[in-house]
């Protein structure tokens, strides 16, 4: 079973084929059935592999499968390959598991689009391109996947393109994007001229031989390998295109945050751990980046309006947890967050998709109000998923994996104790963000009529993602909490575990988890302060107060798009726009130069027969001059 | 040697040629001017055939005959074309295709 590996990816390729060939003929439920079949499917495959592959563990930790040759020239050869080890089959697991669901929903969801085959047959080439980038054994085929993966945010993100505003939303997405994948591109160029190879096994392996720890040519590498991952993942300082990336259906918002886009920079980090274990400097400043993005974008998402630009900044703010546990080293703290992320994510956007399905297209969250009662099955599904994501001690799973997190944070010789600090602060606003979230939709007075509960397409993905964000936890629970080690025991295989400073012991432990709890609860009670209708300190500078500075600051996502927008986009315009541009005044002179020869020449064209041949006569005479000498 | 003013006639009789092409106005001897320029080209290599003792300056001398042949009954043509188009045989006449 393992070696039907390759049919992972092919399957919603696939299905992308398919929907895109047929061109309109195929009727709207066999359009669903190919677009959730396809990826279903592939779940369904990579279940049988898992079941393969699990059991081999011990003795052989990885799986190749060469299907051929891609490129094969001199010196390089580049394969059509992929590569299974424990990393790579969590991830494939979260993807095609999560993307099911989701792609379930939007049978449902976008049952009164116009462009419903479009709509699945780029959320299967989404899939497909973000296993391709999973499953990659080399780094050239990791790219490709990583392209698709950016092209098919840009085509997603645009989808209604109508509304010029989500055009610009998806171009911005792509540019900003392709900014860290340029960069990326370059350490690619790097490592092969270095080492004459791309696969990532034999790079990783022949980096840590070749280059000494803080050599040079690692810190280059590792930076540029960085920039990368930060552009897809929406970290400081490549953050801008997330929030606006929620242009696009609901549906898709939940795929690209919580299963594949933002995810494969914290993949492609963990995946070429060895190489940032050479440079020491570059993981503390991912750390570091991961700490502000986490704290710029809590706050941020305090005073959003828009329902999805909350989870849209909430989403920055978790990844952002994550390239902290990368940069102190936790490796499996960061894709126990990557998993539990993914499960509390998906639902939120989803429940959100539900609340504004129901509203008639009402995002902003001021419209809402008082849906607790009209919509209880999102009501629950929500309220489980906010827990989830403020880490409600105990029974939720973002508990679990924050907790590890910032307990790696306190305990790694990486790390700094202002770092611990910060992301507890974070955890805080998490709370804080995610609750009052809750109690201005669903509590209070109803401002829109909503319409009512979803179907079962909808709800099916709801209640099965609430189950997952509750459970997934469990997988790892700390040593004062049971010392279950199932995930960790897990990616042991495949990523290094990390080393505790010393001194680190169950009562350090113990105090370090009562604070999170602390923080996590005194969010939660703070929105229930602010934000419940009749609280005691109504927040008004969350509410209407839009002119004030510092609320219209954290608005903008302090300032960052302004900044740019000043730095680079307006410069970069006033150069190329159109009379003025610089570049286009060159050509246009060497345009304006051939036009006045050829209008000189043009004179010699005189139709006489005689002046022809006296040309011709001088021109020979001309030229045996010139050999004759 | 023979050769010496064997090609010193072509010569003459390719400027004299160049020279009527350039000079004359009427198509018809222009045409005649250019058969004078390929006979004085095939007597250089009648001359120099004969010059090293080589068959080539004959078979080029056939070439050009061929040559001559075909140029004249095409051009012939056109001359007619033009004639009946334009009404005269003034070559400056023809100058439609300017640029």
């Amino acid at each position: 079973m393992i070696n039907l590996i390759w049919l992972i990816p092919a399957l919603p390729l696939a299905g992308f084929l398919v929907l895109a060939l047929s061109g309109g003929r195929l009727s709207r439920s066999q359009v669903a059935w190919v677009g959730c079949g396809s990826v279903g499917t592939a779940a369904v495959t990579t279940a049988l592999v898992a079941a393969d592959f699990l059991p081999i563990f011990p003795g052989r930790e990885s799986y190749h499968q060469t299907l051929w040759n891609w490129i094969d020239t001199s010196g390089m050869t580049v394969g059509i390959s992929w590569y299974l080890d424990a990393l790579s089959l969590l991830m494939v697991a979260v993807i095609t598991g999560i993307g099911f669901l989701i792609h379930l929903y939007s049978a449902e969801y976008m049952a009164d689009d116009e462009g419903y085959a479009r709509f699945f047959a780029y959320m299967n080439l989404f899939v497909a391109a973000m296993l391709t980038l999973v499953l990659a054994d080399n780094l050239l085929l990791l790219y490709l996947g990583w392209e698709g993966v950016g092209l098919c945010s840009y085509l997603l993100i645009g989808f209604w393109y109508r509304e010029p505003e989500y055009g610009t939303a998806a171009q911005k997405a792509f540019i900003v994007t392709r900014i860290g994948d340029t960069a990326f591109a370059i350490g690619l160029f790097i490592l092969f001229t270095q080492f004459k190879t791309l696969s990532i096994q034999q790079v990783q392996s022949l980096a840590t031989e070749a280059w000494p720890v803080g050599s040079n040519l690692a810190m280059i590498v590792a930076v540029l390998f960085l920039i990368g991952a930060v552009g897809k993942s929406a970290q400081l300082p490549l953050q801008v295109w997330l929030p606006d990336a929620m242009a696009g259906p609901t549906p898709v918002s939940a795929l690209i945050h919580a299963a594949t886009m933002v995810t494969a920079g914290v993949y492609l980090i963990a995946r070429m751990h060895h190489l940032f274990t050479l440079a020491p400097l570059v993981q503390e400043i991912i750390a570091v980046l991961g700490l502000a993005t986490l704290l710029l974008a809590a706050t941020s998402a305090l005073v959003q309006h828009d329902i999805k630009r909350v989870l849209a900044y909430s989403t920055m703010s978790q990844i952002g947890y994550m390239f902290l546990a990368l940069g102190v080293g936790a490796w499996s703290a960061a894709l126990f967050h990557f998993l539990t992320h993914s499960c509390f994510k998906a639902l939120l956007f989803l429940a959100a998709g539900s609340v504004i399905h129901s509203l008639h297209h009402e995002q902003d969250i001021f419209r809402m109000g008082g849906l607790r009662r009209h919509l209880p099955w999102t009501f629950w599904t929500f309220l489980i998923g906010a827990a989830a994501m403020s880490g409600v001690p105990l029974i939720t799973s973002g508990f679990y994996s924050k907790d590890w997190i910032l307990w790696s944070a306190w305990s790694s010789p990486l790390s700094h104790r202002w770092i611990w600090f910060g992301a507890l602060f974070g955890a805080l606003l998490t709370g804080l963000y995610s609750f009052r979230l809750i109690f201005r939709v669903f509590f209070g007075e109803v401002r829109t009529q909503p319409t009512g509960e979803p179907g079962l397409a909808m709800r099916v993905p709801l209640v099965v993602l609430a189950f997952l964000a509750l459970t997934v936890g469990f997988l790892e629970m700390p040593h004062t909490l049971g010392n279950v080690t199932l995930f960790s025991d897990y990616l042991s295989h495949a990523l290094p575990a990390m080393e505790l400073l010393p001194g680190m012991d169950e009562s350090h432990e113990a105090r370090e988890q009562i604070a999170v709890t602390v923080a996590a609860l005194l969010g939660i009670g703070l929105a229930a302060l602010l934000f419940l209708p009749g609280a005691l300190f109504p927040a008004r500078w969350s509410d209407q107060s839009k002119d004030r500075p510092s609320v219209t600051l954290l608005q903008g996502g302090w300032g960052f798009d302004r900044l740019y927008d000043r730095m680079f986009v307006r410069p970069w315009c006033s150069l190329t726009r159109h009379p003025g541009d610089i570049l286009d005044r060159g050509y246009e002179w060497l345009a304006v130069g051939a036009a006045s020869c050829h209008g000189w020449m043009s004179h010699t064209q005189t139709g006489h027969v005689r002046w022809y041949a006296a040309t011709i006569a001088v021109g020979t005479l001309m030229l045996i001059g010139l050999f004759a000498m | 040697m023979l050769s010496t003013p064997a090609l010193v006639l072509s010569i003459m009789l390719f400027g004299l040629g160049l020279i009527g092409l350039l000079s004359r106005r009427n198509i018809l001897y222009m045409l005649l001017s250019l058969e004078i320029m390929l006979n004085a080209a095939a007597l250089a290599f009648i001359a120099g055939g004969a010059r090293w003792g080589q068959v080539d300056g004959e078979i080029m001398f056939l070439f050009i005959l061929t040559l001559a042949a075909a140029e004249v009954s095409v051009a012939l043509g056109i001359v007619l074309q033009l004639s009946h188009r334009f009404r005269t045989l003034d070559a400056d006449a023809f100058c439609e295709m300017r640029g």
